[in-house]
């Protein structure tokens, strides 16, 4: 009886602990997919808060201000007119409205060409009196001067620059973000650099890399096929900065001798690479899509007399459509989101493209290449993560489009 | 009672039945339409058709039966040369379809699937409309008549007794249809080529038994105008819908004969012990 009872109280000791194991280890499990998801979270937040700080800043430091004289009717400028002014392409203030004067640019270091040095003073101590009075001595006169060198009884106007919106952030065309006065902030050239190496990269790998997923899902022997996946899928494991090494020593000559360009770092270079790092992503998931036709629906085709070609272009591929959309939309985020290779063989110029034979700056490369000389907080830091958020939202929309495709698969299997 | 008779008749000595005579005047002349000699088919090592001598009459339904693994739809696939699809596949002996061996050198694989159509155990319609499923065998045979397609198909739909069922939703995907439709669809997908020849591989094993009872009246009907082999693991549709049985076991072919012989008068005792259910 005592035995029994002896037994029974071990048995339930056991019990006991094995149930707080398992709340144990349950409540371990959701910490840690607690913590990921809040992690994910965490990044995207503090992306789009950097980022998104960037509009209705103005675009030039607020360390300096651009003057002018009270007579001026000018009452703001784009940061694209103030470049073209400082670039001496605007020299009328007609040009951007203002009245039929060429405009007189005046910075710091030219005070001493209006006044005196003993004006200024042996310890700089009466510059701000004599901006003032320059300023005000010369009616068509932009002044580019330090913010704390402005007087309080200043005579001048201050002109703000234009608020970065949206608009001009995304539509600009010139990538100058440290630019004096004014940084140029237009991502219009690294959008479409970014989608013009994706998308000829894409152009390129997608009919080789469905033509192999073919050969490897429905033509090769087994024998062939066992050798081949396991070295396509070796070619997923090279770091990116290895592909860009191969990329630059040997694609880049390739192309500049090949079409007799001056530079070969190219947008054609850059495509070529991430194709070539596309094409595991496509080959698998378009293969594995194709090995996925049942049996029954190939040995139906062949048994009505359809060839073997007849029965893969006819049946094999129209089932595995969805499939090898998403192996391509996959192999086009590969593309988008790649830095390091594309860094390194596309010569990263930020100018419109107009031919994949030009020099072109796609969004990873740039924010690789520049966030190191941003200064945290700044103007410049802002645009970069800016740069970010689109690149996250192009991403975003990718993977959401695999999502509603393979979704769409399965509606259509039952 | 009656599984109590069956069980001592089993477990007897087996006694020597006398091989009835048919009647002569039960014997129709009918041709030769499938024949084959010595059959032996290895997969690699396995050994899965032994020495299978067996002769098929035009026009009529053969049921191939027998535990699963025994070589039934192997023996099926002989005919398209489904076979040919498995690697390490070694056939021996001969097939003759129409009197000509279908595995000799120079045969037009394709050519001779047009003529010995296939329904296979599971529905297997193509992720197309209606319309094109059927219009398939042609196509790929490079018909490009419209209204010859459209005719065959309609034709073939009657054929396979789903026309009514149907015509009004020709561009609706086949997999909208019921599982019994579907496979009436394939049955009339195979028809559309107008083969002489049709192989079902349990073609109503997947279904229920409403469906499974219209594709019996089909094949029931079929028979007028093709070569029927149906392999089936069920002992009532044989019974019902076959002119001629053939029951397998482990490779060979232990027994063959006309249906009501051998369900009534089996000369084997395994094909008896079968065909009871004693085993498979």
């Amino acid at each position: 009886m005592q035995k029994l009872f002896l037994q029974k109280s071990i048995c339930n000791r056991v019990k006991f602990f094995r149930k707080l194991l398992e709340r144990l280890i349950e409540g371990l499990l959701m910490l840690s997919g607690g913590l990921t998801s809040l992690i994910v979270v965490l990044i995207v937040v503090f992306l789009f808060r950097e980022g998104l700080g960037i509009f209705g800043s103005p675009s030039m430091e607020t360390s300096s201000v651009l003057v002018v004289n009270k007579s001026n009717p000018i009452k703001s400028l784009t940061a694209a007119q103030i470049k073209n002014i400082f670039d001496q392409n605007i020299t009328h203030w007609n040009e951007i409205g203002g009245k039929k004067d060429t405009i007189i640019l005046f910075r710091i270091d030219d005070l001493t060409n209006y006044v005196s040095e003993e004006e200024v003073g042996a310890n700089l101590e009466n510059v701000p009196a004599c901006l003032n009075k320059v300023v005000d001595s010369i009616p068509n006169i932009l002044a580019f001067l330090p913010a704390n060198k402005i007087p309080k009884n200043f005579k001048g106007v201050i002109v703000p620059s234009e608020k970065i919106s949206p608009g001009t952030f995304l539509g600009g065309k010139e990538w100058f973000p440290t630019a004096e006065p004014a940084a140029q902030m237009g991502v219009l050239p690294l959008i479409l650099g970014t989608l013009l190496v994706s998308f000829v990269a894409i152009l390129i790998a997608l009919p080789l890399g469905l033509s192999t997923a073919i050969y490897m899902g429905e033509i090769a022997p087994d024998g062939i096929r066992r050798i081949m996946k396991p070295v396509i899928e070796l070619l997923a494991g090279i770091p990116s900065v290895v592909y860009g090494f191969f990329g630059l020593v040997v694609i880049v000559p390739l192309i500049k001798n090949a079409f007799g360009l001056d530079v070969g770092e190219t947008a054609l270079s850059g495509s070529i690479i991430l194709a070539i790092m596309a094409l595991p992503t496509i080959i698998t998931i378009s293969e594995d899509a194709m090995r996925n036709t049942p049996r029954a629906m190939k040995e139906a085709s062949l048994a009505l007399g359809a060839t073997k070609w007849q029965t893969i272009y006819k049946v094999v591929i129209p089932y595995s459509a969805s499939g090898i959309t998403a192996a391509a939309i996959l192999g086009i985020g590969r593309a988008v989101g790649e830095t390091m290779a594309v860094l390194m063989v596309t010569g990263n110029a930020s100018v419109m493209p107009h031919s994949i034979l030009q020099p072109v700056r796609t969004i990873p490369a740039t924010i690789a290449a520049e966030l190191g000389e941003a200064p945290q907080g700044g103007l410049h830091y802002q645009a970069l993560f800016a740069l970010g958020c689109i690149l996250f939202l192009i991403t975003l929309i990718i993977n959401l489009s695999v999502e509603s495709i393979s979704k769409r698969k399965k509606g259509e299997r039952h | 009672m009656l599984t109590v008779m069956e069980e001592k008749i089993a477990s007897t000595e087996v006694p020597i039945i006398p091989k009835q005579e048919i009647p002569a005047s039960n014997v129709v002349e009918q041709k030769i339409k499938i024949q084959t000699k010595g059959v032996n088919l290895h997969y690699g090592e396995f050994h899965a058709l032994k020495g299978i001598t067996m002769t098929m009459q035009e026009k009529t339904v053969t049921a191939l039966i027998g535990p699963s693994g025994c070589g039934k739809s192997t023996y099926l696939r002989l005919f398209n040369r489904m076979n040919d699809l498995i690697p390490n596949v070694n056939i021996e002996g001969y097939v003759l379809v129409d009197g000509k061996d279908i595995y000799e050198r120079g045969v037009h694989v394709d050519e001779l699937r047009k003529n010995v159509g296939m329904v296979f155990q599971k529905p297997n319609p193509f992720p197309k409309t209606i319309f094109e499923n059927v219009a398939y065998g042609l196509r790929v045979n490079g018909i490009t008549d419209k209204n010859f397609i459209a005719e065959r198909v309609e034709r073939s739909l009657e054929q396979a007794a789903l026309w009514d069922e149907v015509k009004d939703k020709m561009k609706k995907s086949a997999f909208e249809l019921s599982g019994g439709q579907q496979q009436r669809l394939c049955i009339a997908r195979a028809l559309a080529v107008e083969p002489s020849i049709l192989l079902m591989d349990e073609p109503a094993s997947a279904l229920d038994p409403i469906s499974s009872a219209k594709i019996e009246e089909l094949i029931y009907e079929l028979k007028s105008k093709y070569t029927i082999i149906i392999v089936t693991h069920n002992m009532q549709q044989a019974g019902r819908v076959s002119d001629h049985t053939a029951f397998f076991y482990m490779g060979e072919l232990i027994e063959t004969n006309t249906t009501k012989e051998i369900f009534t008068n089996p000369q084997n005792i395994r094909t008896q012990n079968y065909i009871t259910g004693r085993f498979g």
